[in-house]
């Protein structure tokens, strides 16, 4: 009926297939270490209609974060496609990656334009990142200047502000002060909520993918366990999460 | 070819990254961009006076002779030292946006070709405050610079993609370096220092010994350089900057899981 926006099919990801080595290490012991590969994906097969929100949970080491990064072009796939069907997509997750040299302004431009958006959208909208922000003079200063709180709340207004067609989340970001949470995670929520964009989210929360999920993907050890409603997966899923403890 | 859609995709990016970044160096030290003539300006100071005159191998117009040799060897060497740790210094970005690694490197090349250019600067303005004569040769330039830039291209790219592998590779390449700047021959004349026909040897192997004397051969002595020198490393040089571009398409979106 609707259109697909992300379809994955047989991804696998292995870890670790290249170790960092010194030169003195790769002398004394001769091609060892090929048994540790870690699969952190295993032949996963899912699709995503466009403009649902769809859920990712799953116990930590689970391949959650894995799986996005591919989804988001970090990663190739070791085995599998995935393909997006021309979507823009980012990966919002705390930090686009400042140049702590750089003044803020100048961070935004950087990370829009790696983003794919032109200099001319970015400088349209760099009054509304600045003002969400609520960084004010500090914007001209550089990043390396600034406190833990002011650093996340710029890389919030950007990702925020400079918005995409599919859009992955990594952990509901609340970020700041209570007043800066609060206002973030209303921004979180009218850009997950907007019809047209395909969202996935990774989180612990149960609560939050209960709130806002379509569906849910439940993951263990690189493997899909399930994939369905949000209220008959999370119900499965408290009840496994309950029997570990 | 994918490499030229990425370039010119991302000039827009190349262009803002290098501003904003020669920009940055400057703003945070007293001297600004005066730096940028001060270090090769000091640099061919210590190398006048230690060479011209304790070890008395000075050439005519030392002076100038020698700031060209260090402007270019500051471009080779520095922009091959950073190439080494590259990805991990852009581990911020790398692990959260995909962007074309040759990008990075070539961004690192601006700013260092940017810093040559204003050093070749002086050596124009010194060329006129010695009443250097130039004739046609000075053309040899441009075929110069350009095989330079491709070269250092090309090197940085399998230095980039192994540096992110072998995590010592930073003591090797400071090593080497040291080494091929005593070969190079940025403070004497490798052909008319080393006794033949070693010196002309030396000077035709090593590219960027190569480079300098030819640039000097242009512009301080009116004189060209051999072609078919020039042809076999531009070749050299082509293979080189295929193959690396090549190499870290290949291989780029496994940089983030090892870093």
């Amino acid at each position: 009926m609707s259109e697909t926006a992300i379809e994955v099919r047989d991804l696998c990801i292995d870890y670790i297939p290249y170790k960092k080595k010194s030169i003195q290490k790769s002398f004394l012991k001769k091609n060892t270490d090929k048994t540790d590969i870690v699969h952190a994906v295993k032949s996963l097969s899912f699709s995503v209609e466009k403009g649902k929100i769809v859920g990712i949970v799953g116990k930590n080491g689970s391949g959650k974060s894995t799986l996005l990064k591919a989804i988001g072009g970090i990663f190739t796939p070791d085995r599998g496609s995935i393909d997006l069907y021309g979507n823009t997509i980012s990966l919002l997750s705390i930090g686009v990656g400042f140049k702590p040299d750089l003044s803020g302004r100048e961070n935004i431009m950087l990370s829009g334009m790696l983003l794919g958006f032109t200099e001319e959208t970015i400088l349209e909208k760099m009054g509304v990142i600045i003002e969400f922000s609520e960084l004010k003079k500090f914007i001209d200063y550089p990043v390396r200047t600034y406190s833990s709180g002011m650093h996340s709340k710029l890389a919030f207004a950007i990702s925020a502000t400079l918005e995409t067609d599919i859009l992955l989340i990594d952990e509901v970001l609340s970020v700041g002060d209570q007043h800066f949470k609060e206002k973030s995670y209303h921004r979180m929520k009218e850009l997950i909520m907007d019809a047209q964009r395909t969202v996935l989210i990774v989180s612990h929360s149960a609560n939050t993918i209960r709130d806002l999920c379509d569906k849910v993907l439940w993951m263990n050890d690189g493997e899909l366990v399930t994939y369905g409603h949000t209220g008959e997966v999370m119900d499965a899923y408290t009840r496994y999460m309950k029997r570990l403890k | 070819m994918r490499f030229i859609n990425d370039l010119k995709k991302y000039k827009r990016y190349l262009a803002y990254a290098a501003r904003a970044q020669l920009k940055s160096e400057v703003s945070n030290s007293y001297l600004d961009w005066v730096w940028w003539i001060l270090e090769p300006f000091f640099h061919m100071l210590i190398y006048t006076v230690i060479f011209g005159y304790v070890f008395n191998a000075a050439e005519k117009n030392f002076p100038v002779f020698i700031f060209i040799g260090v402007s270019i060897w500051g471009f080779f060497s520095k922009t091959v030292n950073q190439s080494v740790k590259l990805i991990k210094n852009h581990k911020s970005i790398v692990t959260k946006v995909y962007v074309p690694k040759q990008i990075l490197l070539l961004c690192t090349m601006c700013v260092n070709g940017f810093k040559m250019f204003v050093s070749l600067l002086v050596v124009v303005a010194m060329m006129v405050i010695f009443k250097i004569k130039v004739d046609w040769h000075l053309i040899y330039i441009v075929p110069g610079l350009l095989l330079l830039v491709i070269l250092t291209y090309g090197i940085c790219c399998f230095l980039l993609h192994y540096g992110v592998y072998v995590e010592d590779l930073q003591y090797i390449v400071e090593i080497l370096l040291k080494m091929f700047m005593y070969f190079t021959g940025i403070f004497y004349s490798v052909p008319n220092r080393i006794p033949a026909p070693y010196g002309d040897i030396l000077n035709s192997v090593n590219p960027i010994a190569y480079i300098i004397s030819t640039l000097r051969n242009g512009m301080l002595y009116q004189s060209g350089a051999s072609l078919t020198v020039m042809g076999v490393w531009y070749v050299a040089a082509a293979i080189l900057v295929f193959r690396g571009t090549r190499l870290i398409y290949q291989c780029e979106n496994s940089y983030v899981k090892v870093i």
